[in-house]
């Protein structure tokens, strides 16, 4: 890096290339500010979340009881647990990215393959990871009723532990059909039918006397308030829709914005791990070509690098705020 | 650069040991909740969100000044990336939450019922 030397022998020919304002090159201080820039984004996405989060406080979804899956443990409660493992898996790509940089300030090309490979498996297991978080978001877990005023009821037993609506819903005959573009000429599109029709929801909850209903509020101890037999009944009349899951429109945690945020900024998070993951095999065929070796430079992987580690570090943001607070 | 030419790996690995520690921390207080932090209030945030908050900007300053190697920068880079985000970070998230806050005053508050 002989010619990054700004010195007085070159305060001459200012204008004549070569100067390194503030001691990094170009690149590397373009890399930075790209990252300042795109951290404010995310900052602006994350600050969003927390006016919303303060505006509906007191009917906010506890993040424990949403994120609690891990692989292989079905219906063990295991809050956190997952996301901590993702946040290892990300920081652990991070030490291996940075160990890479160092590799490559040394020269030592087979040293900085392995490691920018080990990244890169990284980030695709960071990446399947999500993918499977999300599935689980959005398939649900226990469904949920919605009332006329767009808030969401869900079912526990008397020891408040959460019921499924599968386990109690009554069958009824329905003439509700799923209706397809098959069999109706000027049919366009609908909304997907819930497994059960509300009817079926309300009937099988006035069937089981053991279950109650639990609204959004948080009570005093920061739990959601379970209603009183006569009160759930009541609360009931006013159910509208069956909730399965979570999509953009509604979801069956809680309030609305909370699976919109979860989606958008977690998924936006995602497609920066994506590109990053993309960026570091465009990086990884060039080192392992000798692109790096013949300028004598490993530069570009320090540039990447800064972006990888970037992503780890909105990653440890989103999990404290979507996973933590 | 006298930086890039001595090896780094004793710090990276120990700052990977420091990240993980905090992490390990953290999910264990996330679980556990302990009652005397959960429960109390401090300028309109219990206490435990307090400590995560922090120990979050503790690791995103391992993050910043050992990975990507900040500490080896000059400070005007330093100060040009890190200034311009400390002050538009804290002045956004300060006036938003503060509307938020007022927000969720005007909705228990008023004569209107928002969630029915």
């Amino acid at each position: 890096m002989a010619a990054t030397v700004t010195t007085t022998a070159t305060t001459g020919k200012t204008w004549g290339g070569g100067n390194e304002p503030m001691g990094a090159s170009y690149g590397k201080m373009m890399m930075w500010f790209f990252i300042v820039s795109d951290a404010l984004t995310f900052s602006g996405f994350l600050a969003a979340y927390g006016f919303s989060r303060f505006k509906f406080i007191e009917t906010w979804p506890i993040a424990d009881e949403v994120f609690n899956h891990f692989p292989f443990l079905h219906g063990v409660d295991a809050p956190m647990y997952y996301v901590a493992l993702m946040t290892f898996i990300l920081i652990f790509s991070s030490v291996t990215m940075v160990l890479a940089v160092d590799a490559g300030h040394h020269m030592k090309k087979t040293k900085v393959a392995v490691y920018m490979l080990l990244t890169i498996v990284g980030g695709f297991i960071f990446l399947g990871s999500q993918a499977w978080e999300w599935k689980n978001f959005i398939k649900g877990e226990y469904g949920a009723i919605e009332t006329k005023g767009g808030a969401i009821l869900q079912f526990v037993d008397t020891s408040g532990n959460r019921v499924k609506l599968a386990d109690f819903a009554a069958h009824l005959p329905t003439n509700q059909v799923q209706k397809k573009k098959s069999n109706g000429i000027w049919f366009q599109d609908g909304a997907t039918l819930p497994t059960y029709t509300v009817e079926e929801v309300v009937e099988g909850f006035k069937a089981n006397p053991n279950l109650l209903v639990r609204t959004e509020f948080l009570t005093d101890k920061k739990q959601k308030t379970i209603l009183t037999r006569d009160q759930s009944i009541k609360r009931l009349a006013e159910a509208h829709y069956v909730v399965e899951g979570a999509n953009l429109i509604r979801n069956e945690y809680g309030h609305k914005l909370f699976a919109n945020f979860f989606f958008f900024i977690t998924g936006f998070h995602g497609f920066h791990v994506f590109s990053g993951v993309m960026i570091n095999i465009l990086i990884f065929l060039n080192v392992i070509l000798g692109t790096y070796e013949k300028r004598r430079s490993y530069e570009m992987v320090e540039k990447v690098g800064l972006y990888w580690h970037f992503v780890d570090l909105v990653w440890v943001f989103v999990f404290t705020f979507f996973y933590l607070v | 650069m006298a930086h890039s030419h001595e090896s780094n790996t004793k710090r990276i690995w120990y700052v990977f040991g420091l990240l993980s520690v905090i992490t390990i921390v953290e999910v264990i207080l996330g679980i556990a909740k302990p009652e005397s932090l959960y429960m109390s209030n401090l300028f309109q945030m219990n206490l435990l969100n307090w400590i995560f908050i922090i120990l979050t900007v503790v690791k995103a300053y391992y993050i910043m000044w050992a990975f990507m190697h900040l500490e080896g920068e000059k400070s005007s880079l330093r100060w040009s990336i890190v200034a311009p985000l400390v002050f538009l970070i804290i002045y956004l998230v300060f006036i938003l939450l503060i509307e938020g806050n007022y927000i969720f005053e005007v909705f228990r508050d008023a004569q209107y019922k928002w969630i029915f």
